[in-house]
Order: structure tokens, then sequence, then C-alpha cells
């Protein structure tokens, strides 16, 4: 029962207010670590030479783009079940986030796709199902935003979510199978079976500073978004004066 | 339950009925996005029977969804959805009755259309068989995936737009079957996987969508 307690927004925001720096050092040490371990520790790939190494910031950002669509709808979820604030928010929060790691992941795929193999976009299953990914975190913000109403903008956005969520994995399917019956691609993503260890772990490593990364700007935005809905608070006018 | 399912799906059809010219002009919208497609990609036949399908297809997307917007907004500003909703009989009939009557209005008259637009792609008779039975299957999934975001963008500025860029996206799977089994067709292979997933997808979508679409229309008009 507790943890309904930080459901309470002026709650939430405190704990949020603590917790964003302290994921935020988090994730500037891994990234750093990360990086190093990626730069320097893994060795060069036998077939693709340095290029491969886009994979410590293109892997974790693709994961990270489907994960958090999932955490988006579970708090959507949340928001039915339970009619609190702060899933609403948390939910909003995401999106943005959510998108912009779906946009690193294509960013960075095509990048590495151009040395790789030769092309920028390949209608491969995981680049489309991406892409279609990055058009649904559009769509749930542009229809938050197109409703004025703050309330029916959190339940809209939050159905739409969970249409969404049931979706994802159809779209994926039938994706994949349409990229195999117009094609027989000769080019995959798919790299050697087994990643050598310092590349493994300097991924694992990068993985971590991303999802540290997404938490704390994540919270961030969540912080910002409580203070503009409760702007007419006392506690928010209270807080506010203190920190001036 | 199936009285008032009826009776909203005859109300909708004797209003579609004294408003034909409405159900002719996305009839006419579908053949004319179609008419266009040959139009920018050149004439060059073997080209053309390859993407027939897939024009129709998006053309027949479009039409649906467009369309849609319509029937909740009509009855949304004169009242009458709100009474529907509150007339005790449960919110999903309701829904379901309104999108089998917008089905029967735009979707079955596309499926026939696309037998004189198989032509224009050159389909042979099989495919044009099968992208008849491929709309037929496909587009209740159509209707039932666009009325959730027409009841989510009800009476909203830009609401047009807006709905198509919400519903697109979650249209993909109905596009890439139901071009799949004309194209299976084409290539003289069966095209029964492709129309049992299609109808696989309606059947999914009827069962779900009913519930969203309530659900959504409740929050539009909180």
């Amino acid at each position: 029962m507790s943890l309904f307690r930080f459901a309470a927004p002026p709650e939430f925001y405190r704990l949020a207010g603590k917790a964003v720096p302290a994921f935020g050092v988090v994730s500037g040490l891994l990234a750093a670590i990360g990086l190093y371990l990626g730069f320097f520790v893994a060795p060069t790939d036998a077939q693709q030479g340095e290029v491969y190494r886009i994979m410590f910031v293109h892997v974790p950002a693709a994961w990270m783009a489907m994960f958090i669509y999932l955490v988006m709808a579970f708090w959507a979820a949340l928001g039915f079940i339970l009619n609190t604030r702060i899933s609403a928010v948390m939910a909003n929060a995401l999106a943005p986030t959510g998108a912009l790691m779906a946009f690193l992941a294509l960013w960075t795929g095509a990048l590495w796709g151009r040395p790789a193999w030769g092309t920028y976009w390949d209608w491969d299953a995981r680049m489309t199902s991406t892409l279609i990914l990055l058009f649904l975190y559009m769509g749930f913000m542009a229809l938050h935003g197109a409703i004025e109403d703050v309330r029916r903008a959190d339940r809209a956005a939050g159905l739409l979510a969970l249409v969404g969520v049931v979706n994802v994995p159809i779209i994926y399917f039938s994706v994949q199978w349409w990229n195999s019956l117009h094609q027989g691609s000769s080019i995959s993503l798919g790299r050697a079976p087994s990643i050598a260890a310092p590349m493994l772990a300097a991924m694992l490593v990068m993985l971590f500073a991303f999802w540290a990364y997404c938490i704390a700007a994540t919270l961030t935005r969540a912080r910002a978004i409580v203070l503009e809905r409760e702007r007419d608070a006392e506690w928010v006018r209270a807080s506010l004066a203190i920190s001036q | 339950m199936i009285a008032p399912l009826l009776a909203v799906v005859r109300r909708d059809l004797l209003l579609a009925l004294r408003q034909r010219g409405d159900v002719l002009n996305v009839l006419l919208f579908f053949v004319v996005v179609v008419t266009m497609v040959p139009l920018g990609v050149g004439p060059e036949l073997p080209i053309l029977r390859m993407i027939g399908a897939g024009s129709v297809w998006v053309a027949a997307l479009l039409a649906s969804i467009v369309s849609l917007q319509r029937v909740f907004a009509q009855d949304h500003l004169d009242g009458s959805l709100e009474q529907l909703l509150l007339s005790g009989q449960p919110a999903s009939v309701v829904v379901i009755g309104k999108v089998l009557a917008h089905w029967l209005v735009t979707g079955a008259p596309i499926a026939l259309a696309a037998i004189p637009i198989a032509v224009l792609f050159d389909l042979d008779t099989d495919a044009a068989a099968t992208l008849v039975a491929a709309l037929v299957l496909g587009t209740p999934a159509l209707s039932l995936i666009g009325a959730v975001g027409a009841a989510l963008t009800l009476g909203l500025r830009g609401g047009g737009v807006l709905v198509t860029l919400l519903v697109l996206p979650l249209t993909v799977p109905v596009l890439i079957f139901g071009s799949a089994a004309v194209q299976a067709s084409a290539a003289a292979m069966s095209a029964g996987a492709d129309l049992l997933l299609l109808g696989g997808l309606s059947l999914a979508a009827a069962a779900l969508a009913p519930w969203a679409i309530a659900a959504a229309l409740r929050i539009s008009l909180e």
C-alpha cells in the first residue's frame, strides 16, 4: 500500500527529483565505461572491421524503443485500472523518449547499413517494424496534443497505446512474413552467431547506460508535466518559491 | 441483443440511402485514387500488374478511414450518438451495428468496384477473384480498426488527418496479407493461407475492437 503514496503528485515530484540526478550520474558513468569497452577493448570484427562498433549505440536504442512502448502501455493500463494521475503523466513522459530511441535505432541502423550492406535502407522486417513503431509513438503524441482537455487527452492516448500494444506483435510477424515473401534477402541483420565476450560486455553496459538515461529523461519530463498540471496547487507554489 | 443491433444497422442504412451522394462519393474516391496510380507510375502493364493489388488496398484503406470519420461525427453533432449510448443497450452492440452498417455501404461496394479496377491493372481472372475475396474478408478489419480511431478523434480539429495518422500503422497486417493473397494468386500459387489470415484478422478485430470503440466513444463524450 505504501507504494501508492508516490501516486500523489507532491510525493512523486519529490522522489523523482531525487532519482533524476542519481540515474543521470549512473547513465553517464556506464556510458563512459561502455564506450571505452566498445572502442578500445572489444576486438575488430573479422568481417565488418571497425564499423560494427555502431552496434553499441544501435542495439540498446532498438531494445529501448520496443521496451518503452510496453512500459508506456503498462502505465496507460494502470491509469485505466487505478485512475491515478501519475500513471498518465508517466505514459506521456515516456512517449518522446521512446520515439527518440526508435529514431536513433533507425538512424544508426542506416549509418551502419551503408558500409555494411551498401544501402541506407533495406525493407528488412526489423527496420520496417521499428519505423512503424516510430509512427505509433508519433500517433500517441499527436492524439494527446490534439485534445485540449487534459483528462480526455490522457484517456484517449492511453486507449490508443493499449490498442497499439495488442497490434505490435501482429504487425511484427506480418512484416516479417511480408519481407520473406517479397525478396530473398541476400543480406541479413544476423551477424556471426557468437559475438566475442568483450563485445557482449560493452553492449550490456551500454544497454544499462541507455536504461538509466531513459529513466532520468522520463522522470525529468514527468516532473515538468506534474508542475504544469498542478500549477494552481499550493505545494507547487511553495516548492517553487523555496527553490528560487 | 440482436434486435437493437439490427435496429442500429437499419437506421444507419436508411440514413445512407437518404444521403446516397455521400455513399457514392466514397466509392468515387476509391476509384479516382486507384486511377491516379497508373498515371503516376506509367502505363507499362507488367509493372501495373505487380503493383495493382497494393494500390487497390491502399485506396480501400483510405476510402474506408476517411468515410468512417463521418459516421460518428454526424451522430455526434445532432446528439443521437449520446442517445444511442444512453439507450440502455450495451455500447459494444450499438457500435457493432454502426460499424456493420458502415461496412455494408463502403467495404462491400469497394470489393465490387474492384472487379472493373482489376481490369485497369491487367489482373487475370484468378487474381481478380482473389482480390475481391481478399477485400470482402479484409475490409471488415479496416472498418473496425478505423472506427477506434474515429471514436478517439471525435469532434477534434483536423480530425481527418489525425485519424489517418493513428489508424494507418495499425492496418499494416491487413494491407500485407491482402496484397500478398493477390500476388500469390497472380503467380499461380494458392492464396488460401493469406485469405485465412485476413479472415482471422477480421474476426480478431470483431472480437476486440467493439470494446475499444465503445470505450473511446465514452472518453470522447465525457
